[in-house]
């Protein structure tokens, strides 16, 4: 065999080609595998939206529902209770949700598309626990200015009725609001956006 | 303690690496510096498809696993999962279950390259023997993996062949309750064939591959000429006359073989995944049933010749013990073949007409086992099956008689090629 | 070039293996052969429609998704809540049929899920069976089919195709023979035997469609990756010629 007489360019240019191609056609055969491991049609019928009938929520009370494997409250805010939430504004952390994550329809102190109802995942944004609700206030063993709102066990961390989180707990943000609509007065479905 | 500089005198990240780790050394020894002989011809491509195949069907496998859920009452429902809900599924399910057929095509074809061209002959038994290990292992692998999809082909593919055991003397019927764990095959069946087929069997097939390639590249490539190109080497180089590097000539020429190759599998997966019935059966798609045997039960097209030849030999005293034995012995005398040749010559090119009329017959006879072992059983069959088996056997154990009796032409010097 | 007619050959030889197979596997029965066709989206949503309305009530289909179907076939999410569901049922949940669980205790069978049928018997048979059923006095329903002798399913699509008998062909008959056919009809249907057997085809390609739903993306990738490596090919080719030409 000899090298003898070559036409280098010619042979640089096709080894480039192939090769190109080759790593084109290479990263075509990655991308099914890859995809593969999204969620399945499965798992994405299982995380499919959740309609809650408000009628079985009476005011002031908490229902949890669980939503693509996480817990998501709903409460029914009393009147009372939405007044409080301005109360508070001088103890909290994030006031206007500007650092924290909800749906761009969620609006006001609320957090809420109706102001009697507020939709929230309940992991606390700290390291994932699930606070109890502590709707009753005073009470001094949790804040001096308790309004009623979110107890987290772990690590102590505190949101209000809106899933706002108090100053000096661990978790650095609110909790974070799912996308919800209202089908109806007293239907709201989690895990659809409002249009 | 001072390193002591690598001989390639790389710098930079690669010469960190060599002072520490053979990679140039790797990258030369088996590729731009292994030296190949010029002449390889069609036969030679199989090699390397069945190194892509491997890959194929290890990547496929592992996504596949991470989808499919063993067990009785999941298995034949997660296959449907992959093939409806896991995005590509399909897809990657038909690339692993093509892939067993082709994987069995290409190596057929790798070893007839070796019968034609005395791939087996000293120094290169040891390169046969570990390749007719890698055809046992994977026949145990394809195995397994016929049974994992729990439809009613793989139950009663699982319960005919694990009832072989059943024919060996006094412990037999024992056997197969142990091999099940359990009555008849069940939910223990499928997960330790599952455990097999994905874990021990891939193991040993991955390791054999790898001594396969170490013994071949210690004594070199045959070629169609049989003649071994390390006799004339280059005096100033040491480089055989007749050898080109690997890397780039053969890799180029690979890469063109594995396009066509892919061409083709290819578009059986898109476009005839089931391969007419025989890649893919109709009745498993059907869940497995203990009730219901499906009406014609034939292996799987690759294991046809053998079944052809268990079906075959007549049962001694009520067994089908001496069946099994044939069955295993087809496979098993395989292995024999480096010390059954007896010809001066390797290559078939240079054989007399006996090496060739007998090879020639052996063919026929393989496909004609393969044809039969897949057809309902008849009495022509049976008869066409047993002089096909006949021919099979004598070919391996008249092979030292004909090899030496036969006439030869004188090998050349060195390798014959005409530039393309 | 002598390589190049080899690797022909064996491409040949390759691809006719696949195609020769089919040609035996369905070879050899007395079927009729049918033409699938799953890419004729209106006939698969007439399919859709018709298995909902005809045969949902008794047979499942439990691997294939209401959604799944309706973006493959095209079907808005509207028509599809509001002409081929239950109302219980979610988008996202499988087809499951309205049958009881006792079905078995009046029909003597359990009628058998669908979502494979197409695939574990096969279009051919689909198509038959649906055109097989005759009158036969002995079975307890009145009815038989003689691709599924025996079998425990009424003749649903009567009001459909009418009612057909058997007819008895003897030996030697003069003109009849293969080409015979083996019913005539005793009492005609809302549809003629032209408009029937298109029925039957809609279900039958909606029925293969239901066994295998990705087999209209994988026949569209495939002609993409089969173009690819054509060009790579090419281009493969030439630089293999392209280093050769140092050995001589």
């Amino acid at each position: 065999m000899s090298t003898e007489g070559v036409d280098t360019s010619r042979r640089r240019f096709l080894t480039l080609a192939t090769t190109g191609m080759g790593v084109v056609g290479g990263a075509a055969v990655v991308w099914p595998f890859l995809a593969s491991l999204k969620p399945s049609a499965k798992a994405q019928a299982a995380g499919a939206p959740v309609t809650v009938d408000l009628s079985a929520v009476e005011p002031g009370q908490k229902l949890s529902v669980t939503w693509r494997g996480k817990a998501v409250w709903v409460v029914r805010r009393t009147p009372e209770m939405v007044a409080s939430l301005d109360k508070v504004t001088a103890e909290l952390t994030d006031p206007e949700s500007k650092s924290s994550l909800q749906p761009d329809y969620v609006k006001g102190a609320g957090r809420s598309i109706k102001p009697d109802v507020l939709v929230t995942i309940g992991n606390c944004t700290h390291l994932g626990c699930i606070p109890t609700y502590r709707p009753e206030h005073p009470a001094p063993d949790i804040h001096p200015h308790w309004e009623g709102g979110f107890f987290c066990p772990c690590h102590g961390s505190k949101f209000d009725l809106a899933g706002r989180v108090y100053k000096g707990s661990p978790a650095p943000v609110n909790l974070v609001i799912p996308p919800h609509r209202f089908a109806s007065d007293l239907s709201v479905v989690i895990g659809e956006d409002q249009a | 303690m001072a390193i002591v500089p690598n001989p390639y005198k790389t710098t930079g990240f690669l010469g960190w690496i060599d002072d520490r780790f053979p990679l140039t050394k790797l990258w030369k020894d088996h590729l731009t510096e292994y030296y190949a002989p010029k002449n390889f011809n069609f036969w030679y491509y199989f090699g390397s498809l069945a190194l892509l195949v491997l890959v194929n069907q290890l990547i496929t496998g592992i996504v596949l696993t991470m989808h499919y859920k063993p067990g009785a009452e999941t298995a034949f429902d997660s296959v449907e999962y992959i093939m409806r809900d896991v995005p590509w599924g399909n897809v990657i399910r038909y690339m692993h279950s093509t892939g067993a057929s082709a994987f069995f095509i290409v190596v057929f074809l790798h070893m007839y390259r070796g019968l034609l061209y005395g791939s087996y002959r000293k120094p290169r038994e040891l390169i046969w023997v570990f390749g007719a290990l890698i055809f046992l292992v994977l026949m145990a692998e394809a195995f397994c993996g016929y049974v994992l999809p729990w439809g009613n082909m793989s139950y009663w593919g699982a319960q005919v062949i694990i009832s072989l055991f059943g024919t060996i003397p006094v412990i037999g019927p024992d056997m197969v309750i142990w091999i099940q764990g359990d009555y008849s095959p069940a939910d223990a069946t499928l997960n330790r064939l599952f455990s097999l087929h994905v874990i021990a069997l891939p193991f040993v097939l991955v390791g054999l591959v790898v001594a396969h390639l170490i013994a071949l590249h210690e004594v070199g490539s045959n070629n169609p000429d049989g003649v071994e190109i390390k006799k004339h080497k280059d005096k100033a180089t040491g480089i055989p006359l007749d050898g080109i590097p690997f890397h780039p000539y053969y890799t180029v020429k690979d890469i063109v073989g594995v396009t066509v190759f892919l061409m083709v599998f290819c578009a059986i997966i898109f476009w005839a995944p089931d391969g007419g019935g025989y890649f893919l059966e109709k009745p498993n798609f059907t869940p497995a049933s203990a009730i219901n045997t499906p009406p014609h039960i034939t292996p799987a097209w690759y294991f046809g010749s053998f079944y052809a030849i268990l079906r075959a030999t007549p049962p001694l005293l009520g067994s089908a013990l001496p069946g099994v034995i044939a069955m295993f012995g087809a496979v098993l005398v395989i292995f024999f073949v480096p010390w059954l040749d007896r010809s001066p010559v390797k290559s078939i090119r240079y054989k007399g007409p006996l090496f060739k009329i007998a090879l020639a017959l052996f063919t026929l006879a393989f496909i004609a086992l393969s044809y039969y072992g897949m057809q309902p059983p008849s009495a022509t069959g049976t008869l066409i099956s047993r002089i096909g088996m006949a021919v099979y056997f004598l070919f391996f154990f008249l092979m030292p008689v004909y090899t030496k009796m036969d006439s030869y032409k004188t090998e050349p010097e060195r390798v014959t090629h005409e530039a393309h | 070039m002598k390589l190049t007619k080899v690797l022909a050959s064996g491409l040949i030889a390759l691809a006719s293996l696949g195609v020769g197979g089919s040609a035996v596997a369905s070879g050899g029965e007395s079927h009729p052969y049918f033409a699938v066709d799953t890419a004729n989206l209106a006939g698969l949503q007439r399919g859709a429609r018709d298995f909902m309305a005809y045969c949902s009530g008794c047979h499942s289909l439990k691997y294939l998704r209401y959604n799944r179907m309706a973006a493959d076939l095209g079907i808005p999410e509207a028509s599809l809540k509001a002409k081929l569901m239950f109302a219980s049922d979610k988008p996202s949940d499988v087809i499951v049929s309205a049958m009881p669980a006792t079905a078995i205790d009046w029909l003597g069978a359990q009628p058998p899920d669908l979502s494979l049928t197409a695939r574990s018997r096969g279009a051919d048979w689909v198509a038959d069976y649906l055109q097989s059923f005759y009158l036969d006095p002995s079975r307890p329903l009145g009815v038989n089919n003689t691709v599924l002798p025996g079998a425990s399913m009424p003749h649903v699509l009567w009001e459909l195709q009418g009612w057909q008998a058997k007819v008895e062909h003897h030996e030697g008959a003069a003109g009849e023979g293969h080409g015979a056919k083996p019913f005539e009809l005793v009492q005609a249907g809302k549809l003629s035997p032209e408009e029937y057997k298109k029925f039957v085809g809609d279900l039958t390609n909606f029925l293969v469609y239901a066994a295998e739903p990705g087999r209209e993306h994988r026949k569209a990738v495939g002609w993409k990756v089969l173009a690819f490596l054509s060009v790579f090919l090419v281009l493969a080719y030439m630089l293999k010629k392209e280093y050769w030409k140092d050995v001589h």
